[in-house]
């Protein structure tokens, strides 16, 4: 499990309030962002998911659903990728409150 | 030009030794990175594309064209996001950097290509590349787009930062070549190895190049509304399913309805040519040999040409558009049903038309695990090989019974029972591969969607010369030496001087020799050389049983259809047909299989595994059927 530092976001939210918000990146809304928080994942997929920009403090978006419901289109450093479900469980993200429809960079 | 025509080898070194002078340069870059694309532009045609010994990585090998140093090797390896995961295309990667390579000259430069669209993503590269020590030129690619997009970055304070000189460049366009010109034409000395404040961890290159693309002023540019546009209709809940399908139809018609024909066509041409050729040669066993032997072992293999031609164009329309990867977004729902992933939908389908070219389209599945497993079930698929002998099969002992009003006869029910059987069949075993020899992929489904672009004509053109070539020259030669092999087979021993009758041949007395094995299949030993010379190719079974029937005095007078039914049981008849339906039953097949996964192992487990299948169906069909029609 690799953790982040204090994520530094605009306005600070106290740590309290973070670990109540950390979800699963598959339980991140359509059109909401989130910061990534940690990933928990095999080694090997972990390090590539963090090569593609998967890493603590990157901010992600929850861009749109394939029509099927799955796999799961994310915003992430200026690119887009596509997650399943089950991979997308095993990322944590910390969800920015009252930030929607607008691109993460 | 005059070298894309003969055997691409490259005798390596072929100059002498400027000392001191750059003559291997590496491309280096992640994946989506317009490495490729550099390639081609800088080598032309002047490249060989083969395997690394061992795996199935690509190794890409060209001269340097359009610019003055013509004795320049350029290696393109394997596109990659870091030098430390664990991935074959990373070990390649490094092995080839640090000269360890068998067969591949070590470099003694790197062209780091990274897509200035997404810059400070891609320096995560820079770092670990840069700490080999070699002199590095920076490409930052597609620069024009991401001017034009409102993105900018300092090059100078770029080079200032890493130390080695920076270009901004357009591979598409071919603009900004000039700096790799003047990069290669300068002394190649080794560089004191970088000294990056980078740990070597993800998190840690990370952030040092989020720190370095702050301190350069980079700029990332503006995300293309078009392509957030175009998705909001391609992968639409309801028109994304639909247009999907009307793309997955119009390129199975097209491969199938048309490429046939000009298989068809072609195979009529080259058979015309061989008797023009004929004509020429004195009859007797060169004739024999040069024609029946070579040029049909050679037009077997061409005759594949126009469907692998038409299917890559296709793919590289799809790819190079950024569509495919939407397909296969769309696609991996249901292909996750079966243990595979989206991106082995379109592979599977034109298997229809011919398993040849699809498993040479299935090189955009980057899983290998999920690449093998689909390479393993695509020969399952109902190819358009097998539609002779179900035809003959069924026209002969199928009743025309109506099942479903008049449309749906019983032949049709037989036809698409055989199709759904091999689809099943497809379905089972990639099943069982992926829990037991395919099992734990340790990489999931992780699909990048790249923005949507126009395709170019150059590309497409590039791509499929590249296909041509790889095909002609890696399954021409195991094709031509089969071909050889079973014309001899059925030529010898002589007789009187004269070629043997195929029942007297070598390959006719195994037939023999083997119906004990196939009796309880219902099938006699004319059917069993029919087995054995259909090895080469499906098809060719009928024209064995044609040959073999109209040679044998008690059935000459009869047409084909009426001999069989005098000769065979019901029960063996639909045996055959199923046997078909699961049988490895195509040498080119084989070949492609050898040459993409560059080892006779896979094919040989996939020859023995098929054959064994279709024997145990074709046991149980027949006698399940001989006891329920007494």
């Amino acid at each position: 499990m690799l953790q982040a530092g204090k994520p530094h976001l605009g306005p600070h939210p106290t740590p309290e309030s973070w670990s109540l918000n950390v979800i699963a990146l598959s339980e991140l809304g359509i059109g909401k962002h989130g910061i990534v928080e940690g990933l928990d994942l095999p080694e090997e997929v972990q390090h590539h998911l963090m090569h593609m920009g998967f890493v603590p403090d990157a901010r992600v978006l929850a861009l749109r659903r394939a029509p099927a419901g799955d796999p799961t289109v994310y915003a992430i450093d200026g690119m887009e990728i596509a997650l399943r479900q089950e991979t997308a469980r095993s990322i944590h993200v910390w969800i920015i409150p009252g930030d929607d429809e607008q691109e993460g960079s | 030009m005059s070298s894309c025509c003969e055997t691409p080898t490259l005798d390596l070194p072929i100059e002498p030794r400027i000392p001191g002078a750059i003559r291997t340069v590496a491309l280096v870059g992640p994946p989506n990175s317009g490495k490729s694309t550099l390639f081609n532009r800088l080598t032309g045609l002047r490249q060989k594309v083969a395997n690394y010994p061992g795996v199935t990585v690509e190794q890409r090998i060209g001269r340097l064209s359009g610019i003055d140093r013509s004795d320049l090797t350029v290696i393109d390896l394997p596109g990659i996001y870091s030098l430390s995961s664990y991935s074959e295309d990373t070990r390649v990667a490094l092995d080839v950097l640090h000269g360890e390579m068998p067969g591949t000259p070590a470099p003694d430069a790197v062209l780091l290509v990274l897509d200035s669209l997404h810059l400070s993503r891609q320096l995560m590269l820079a770092a670990p590349v840069l700490a080999l020590g070699l002199p590095t030129l920076i490409l930052l690619n597609m620069s024009d787009l991401m001017e034009a997009r409102g993105g900018e970055v300092d090059s100078l304070a770029l080079a200032g930062e890493l130390g080695a000189p920076v270009a901004k460049i357009s591979a598409t366009r071919g603009t900004g070549l000039d700096a790799i010109r003047h990069f290669l034409g300068q002394k190649s000395e080794l560089q004191p190895p970088l000294q990056l404040p980078v740990m070597g961890n993800a998190a840690s290159y990370r952030q040092w190049a989020s720190g370095v693309s702050t301190r350069t002023n980079y700029r990332a540019p503006l995300s293309s509304a078009v392509s957030r546009n175009l998705d909001n209709i391609l992968l639409h809940r309801v028109w994304g399913p639909l247009l999907f399908l009307v793309v997955v139809i119009t390129v199975f018609q097209v491969v199938f309805s048309i490429g046939q024909p000009l298989s068809d066509g072609f195979q009529t041409l080259l058979d015309a040519m061989g008797a023009h050729a004929s004509a020429w040669l004195p009859a007797g066993w060169i004739q024999s040999l040069l024609i029946e032997g070579v040029w049909k072992g050679v037009s077997s293999v061409l005759v594949f040409l126009p469907q692998i031609l038409l299917l890559f164009l296709f793919i590289g329309v799809l790819e190079d558009s950024g569509y495919l990867a939407r397909a296969a977004l769309i696609a991996d729902r249901v292909m996750r049903t079966i243990g595979l992933n989206g991106k082995a939908f379109i592979p599977l389908l034109s298997a229809y038309a011919c398993a040849v070219p699809a498993i040479m389209a299935t090189r955009t599945i980057e899983n290998k695990r999920d690449r093998l497993a689909t390479i393993l079930v695509t020969p399952f698929m109902t190819c358009s090989a097998r539609l002779p002998i179900y035809i003959l099969i069924i026209a002969a002992f199928v009743p025309n019974r109506p099942v479903l009003g008049d449309i749906f006869g019983l032949r049709a029910c037989v036809m698409l029972g055989l199709y759904v059987l091999g689809f099943v069949a497809a379905l089972v075993t990639a099943r069982l591969l992926k829990s037991t020899l395919l099992r734990a992929s340790p990489t999931p489904f992780i699909l990048e969607l790249p923005q949507y672009r126009l395709p170019t004509l150059r590309s497409l053109l590039l791509r499929l010369v590249d296909r041509a070539r790889v095909f002609l020259h890696q399954a021409g030669t195991v094709i031509l030496a089969v071909t050889l092999v079973l014309w001899l087979l059925s030529h010898v021993p002589f007789h009187d001087g004269a070629f043997p009758a195929l029942a007297q041949s070598f390959i006719g007395r195994v037939g023999l020799l083997i119906e004990p094995v196939i009796r309880p299949l219902g099938f006699n030993w004319k059917i069993g050389i029919g087995l054995l010379t259909s090895v080469l190719a499906r098809e060719v079974i009928v024209g064995t049983l044609g040959t073999l029937y109209g040679s044998d005095p008690a059935t000459q007078h009869l047409t084909l259809q009426t001999a069989l039914r005098h000769d065979m049981h019901i029960g063996g008849a639909i045996a055959l047909v199923v046997y078909f339906a699961l049988a490895m039953q195509c040498t080119s097949t084989l070949a492609v299989v050898r040459r993409e996964t560059n080892s006779w192992k896979w094919p040989a487990i996939q020859f023995i595994y098929m054959t064994v299948l279709a024997y145990l169906a074709a046991l149980a069909t027949n006698q399940g059927l001989s006891r329920l029609f007494g």
